[in-house]
């Protein structure tokens, strides 16, 4: 059964290009790149006809569930199934009936498929059980218990001696460097861990095959991941396993790692049943069972000059990883590289490390690691504006990267440096320094309304102000900037070596084959439009393959930003070399001669395989060389509005400036900015996943809430393009830099409107009001008129 | 339990147990995969059908309960080849991404212009804060409910 057919055929409407007669065209735009023509997909979701995983119905199909352990910290002695239970009619598998390895495979071989003798965190999958329908499923489960024995947990990552990765990169004399500042600012940071919520559930339904085999259908970004991972753990060879992405309703880094654990739980299941097996989480078990989004510790102290120049940077990082390993590697590293945040600076250490503890495994979200250290860093660029007097946009005019400065990991920026242009748009599109002189005048007026009551200056008695000024809350305006490096790290694309295919088939058709997966994000769209330009036909000519992987080739997982940049570039060179292969047998030009020549000589085939960008040296040793081929710029101005009394923050309004080198599709684009800036404005305000005892606490949609759109601010989103000459196409990644700047822009804006300053994200109602009280907000107000007291303004 | 309701103005019936969803039994007995499930607890709009004209979390209502009623579901609003005004929309502004919020949205959305022909931003935004979107941040949403509202506004002048 497939469901979907093997080639997907753009639909009717796409045809048509979504432009609005006045929006504005770029100069770099052709005749379909640059455009928004419409998604491949729209048509299939807007009428309800899409099948993802849990859509797909295979009649006989039985379904598994999880047994999970309860316990952080346990030696497992034992598992007993309740003699009372008929155990004929469901079958059973434990970690012993592991044909292969038991083993999830990534980076660091830690973590089982099923646990053995050892469980390190709630929610560990400990049996599998799969039943004909799913109350007998659940009512099975509840008749297995876990014999244990307690162990202790480690739960408090700063107590931890087990780290998965440490990263130590310096730059410069630091010592030299804090000798020459004139003012220090010293800050400590947490970030809470953030669940992805995708709206799709986590899913898999594994289908066994006479050959001994198993295909998976699956909700999925990275299908070679889980094609690796099961033919490790079930002992198979690719001729008998397949892995087919069904449709998938959204992902943001929560289905790279995890899906691999779960195609084989439900491969093992089908292969010992000998029925189909689906396996969908319901909401609760998704939200207990996932990945989170490490959270971390930052400490940073930093040297400025009185004349404002940034001369020295002490950072320190420490992620819970929770039990095992997972990505926490890649993720530490990519959050150690971008630590220091968007800013030159001669000398800096960063030192970072990624630690064990008996919690839940954290694991990918769009940023990876990113968003944690950079909003630290945005924080310290903030509070050192203040402390200096200066605009916080005058100081990032001074301080951000500009083409030839040097990175902390020694990479020259030699080109594609949008850091000022989008700071420059962010500024002037949101108004931000007229609304800043307006709300210093609101803040001055209630500060000299409380003085007036002798209240000593303190926000939270509303006693100075009057009726009318209490009835509206306090307006507050900031800003931050991000930098973001597109593609894996380091010399990963080279590990990787991504290949993909374009072809004029025998019948005349031009399909493109990538296992790049549509995610939401508009990949099949983006990747179509970069071929179809190549080649110089319409849009609607390319098919796509099915991603399916016994049909495409492997192009590397759908994360890092890498997509439109490495595999629309590889796309790109492999449609260049298969126009001029037949345009030099045809003499004529490409579109009008590709199928007569499919007709006459058969299908031409180009596979094209990732060989490094050009100039690109990374030494994975010391952690030190051109840690990405291009970086991504954006600056996003916060407004919000703040209750004094409640401390609740609404966001009014984000304006987020994003370079992406060159846009292919305006509408997916500014989509992917706008979806991004409302997960960093939950990030910032309400969404925390709560761990107490290694135990989620809000484990519903109604206790881990995410923004609605009553929530949401109304968000501009803008882009800049500043070209990659790196890429054939010159476009670079831009899936993640949206959530790495509004964070930090909200916590400006909140310190615009109250003078308190939040260093713990989510900036909840609690928080703000216990910052409003605290003398942290006296300290701030005298900084600001006095900078030598700033080192008195630490935490 | 044998359950009879008009879906989509056809009479379906199906045989169910007792605490079936209306949700479940439109996707797992009446094959209507439209209607997606991501919570089951009222919490998301996903799940977004007409009960007797009247919006309502299909994962919130027993099956049993629509039995001899009339459920309307997003399959009933347009096909690929004939869009519903506010799937036109959608498709125009950008508003679909992963598209699992989708199906619920425009039952959403079709419902608010229906009683509702020329809301403001506040009226939208309060009036689709039961659906959750993660891809999007609603911007392109709010774009696509004004776009339908003037196209539906100019079609019935
Ligand atoms: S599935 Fe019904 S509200 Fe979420
Ligand atoms: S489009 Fe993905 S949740 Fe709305």
């Amino acid at each position: 059964m497939s469901p979907r057919a093997a080639v997907e055929r753009p639909a009717e409407a796409s045809l048509r290009t979504v432009q609005a007669p006045d929006e504005p065209r770029s100069p770099l735009a052709g005749a379909i790149v640059g455009r928004s023509v419409p998604r491949r997909d729209a048509l299939a979701k807007l009428t309800g006809r899409a099948r993802y995983v849990a859509d797909l119905d295979l009649p006989g199909a039985w379904h598994g569930v999880i047994v999970r352990a309860t316990e952080p910290h346990a030696r497992l002695l034992g598992i007993d199934l309740d003699p009372a239970f008929d155990w004929s009619q469901v079958v059973v598998l434990t970690a012993n009936d592991v044909p292969g390895d038991n083993v999830v495979q990534f980076a660091v071989d830690d973590q089982p498929v099923l646990a053995i003798d050892e469980i390190r965190h709630v929610g560990e999958p400990v049996a599998l059980i799969a039943a004909p329908d799913l109350p007998t499923a659940e009512a099975a489960r509840d008749r297995v218990r876990l014999r244990t024995e307690p162990l202790p947990p480690v739960l408090d990552p700063l107590a931890s001696d087990v780290a998965f990765a440490r990263y130590e990169i310096a730059k410069g004399d630091l010592e030299a460097g804090f000798a020459a500042a004139d003012l220090v600012i010293e800050g400590t940071y947490t970030v809470g861990r953030q669940e992805q919520l995708y709206l799709e559930t986590q899913g898999m339904l594994a289908v066994p095959r006479e050959d001994g085999g198993v295909t998976v259908h699956g909700s999925l970004q990275c299908p070679y991941y889980v094609h690796a991972a099961m033919r490790r753990a079930l002992a198979l060879d690719d001729a008998r396993l397949s892995v087919i992405q069904s449709e998938t309703g959204g992902g943001f880094g929560g289905k790279e790692e995890f899906p691999s654990g779960l195609a084989i739980q439900a491969a093992l299941l089908a292969i010992k049943s000998g029925h189909p097996v689906r396996m969908i989480f319901g909401r609760h078990e998704d939200l207990v069972a996932t990945t989170k989004r490490h959270p971390a510790v930052l400490r940073h102290r930093w040297g400025v000059t009185r004349d404002g120049r940034l001369v020295a940077q002490d950072i320190d990082v420490v992620m819970d990883g929770g039990a095992y390993a997972t990505l926490s590697g890649v993720v530490l590293s990519r959050g150690t590289i971008h630590a220091g945040g968007p800013y030159a600076c001669p000398n800096v250490r960063i030192r970072t490390r990624a630690v064990m503890t008996h919690t839940p495994p954290s694991g990918a979200f769009r940023g990876f690691g990113a968003p944690q250290t950079e909003f630290a860093a945005e924080m310290q660029a903030n509070r050192a504006a203040e402390a200096l007097g200066l605009s916080p946009a005058e100081l990032r005019r001074r301080w951000a990267y500009g083409i030839g400065d040097v990175t902390a990991t020694g990479q020259v920026l030699r080109e594609s440096v949008a850091a000022r242009s989008v700071l420059e748009r962010a500024v002037e599109a949101s108004g931000f320094e007229e609304a800043r002189a307006a709300t210093a005048q609101a803040r001055a007026r209630r500060a000299a309304d409380d003085r007036a009551v002798g209240d000593g200056g303190r926000a939270d008695h509303p006693r100075g102000r009057d009726e009318a000024e209490r009835e509206h809350p306090a307006h507050g305006i900031g800003v931050a900037m991000a930098w973001h490096g597109a593609g894996f790290t380091g010399s990963g694309e080279e590990h990787l070596a991504s290949v993909v295919r374009v072809e004029v088939t025998a019948d005349g058709r031009i399909v493109l084959a990538t296992d790049s997966t549509e995610i939401g994000q508009g990949a099949r769209t983006v990747l179509a439009q970069l071929v179809a330009e190549e080649l110089g036909v319409g849009f609607e000519l390319v098919e796509v393959a099915e991603t399916d992987t016994s049909i495409v080739p492997n192009s590397g997982p759908t994360v890092a930003s890498r997509t439109t940049m490495v595999v629309g570039g590889l796309l790109v060179t492999a449609a260049r070399r298969l126009r001029a292969e037949v345009e030099e047998r045809t003499e004529r030009p490409f579109a009008a001669s590709y199928a007569e020549d499919a007709h006459a000589n058969g299908p031409t085939r180009i596979v094209e395989r990732f060989a490094g960008y050009p100039g690109v040296e990374w030494d994975d040793a010391t952690h030190l060389g051109d840690a990405y081929p291009a970086y991504g710029w954006a600056a996003a101005v916060a407004e919000v509005d703040v209750d004094l009394d409640t401390g609740e923050v609404a966001v009014r309004r984000i304006v987020s400036v994003d370079d992406v080198g060159r846009t292919v599709n305006p509408l997916l684009a500014t989509g992917q900015i706008e979806g991004g800036t409302l997960q960093g404005v939950g990030y910032a305000t309400i969404e925390e996943a709560r761990v107490e005892g290694g135990r989620l606490l809000n484990d519903r949609l109604a206790t881990y809430i995410v923004p609605t759109a009553l929530d949401a601010p109304r968000i501009d989103a803008i882009l800049v393009e500043e070209p990659f000459a790196g890429a054939p196409h010159r476009a670079k990644g831009l899936g993640e830099i949206p959530m790495d700047v509004p964070a930090a822009a909200v916590v400006a804006a909140i310190h615009d409107a109250t003078g308190a300053w939040i260093h713990d994200l989510p900036a909840s109602p609690e928080r703000i009001l216990g910052a409003l009280q605290s003398k942290e907000h006296e300290v701030s107000e005298r900084t600001a008129a006095d900078p030598e007291a700033t080192e008195e303004a630490v935490r | 339990m044998l359950i009879r309701l008009n879906v989509n103005g056809e009479w379906r019936e199906a045989d169910v147990w007792p605490g079936s969803s209306l949700l479940a039994m439109l996707r797992d007995d009446l094959g209507l995969w439209g209607t997606k499930n991501a919570c089951e607890q009222g919490e998301c709009g996903s799940c977004s059908v007409w009960l007797d004209g009247e919006l309502v979390c299909s994962c919130l209502v027993l099956a049993a309960q629509a039995d001899g009623r009339s459920v309307g579901t997003v399959e009933s609003l347009g096909r690929e080849d004939a869009l519903h005004p506010v799937q036109e929309a959608f498709l125009e502004a950008g508003a679909v991404q992963c598209g699992f919020c989708t199906p619920g949205f425009e039952v959403a959305v079709a419902d608010l212009l229906r009683r509702e022909p020329h809301p403001n931003d506040e009226t939208i935004r309060e009036a689709l804060s039961g659906n959750l979107c993660r891809c999007t941040g609603y911007q392109k949403i709010m774009d696509a409910v004004h776009l339908a509202a003037d196209r539906m506004g100019e079609a019935a002048r």
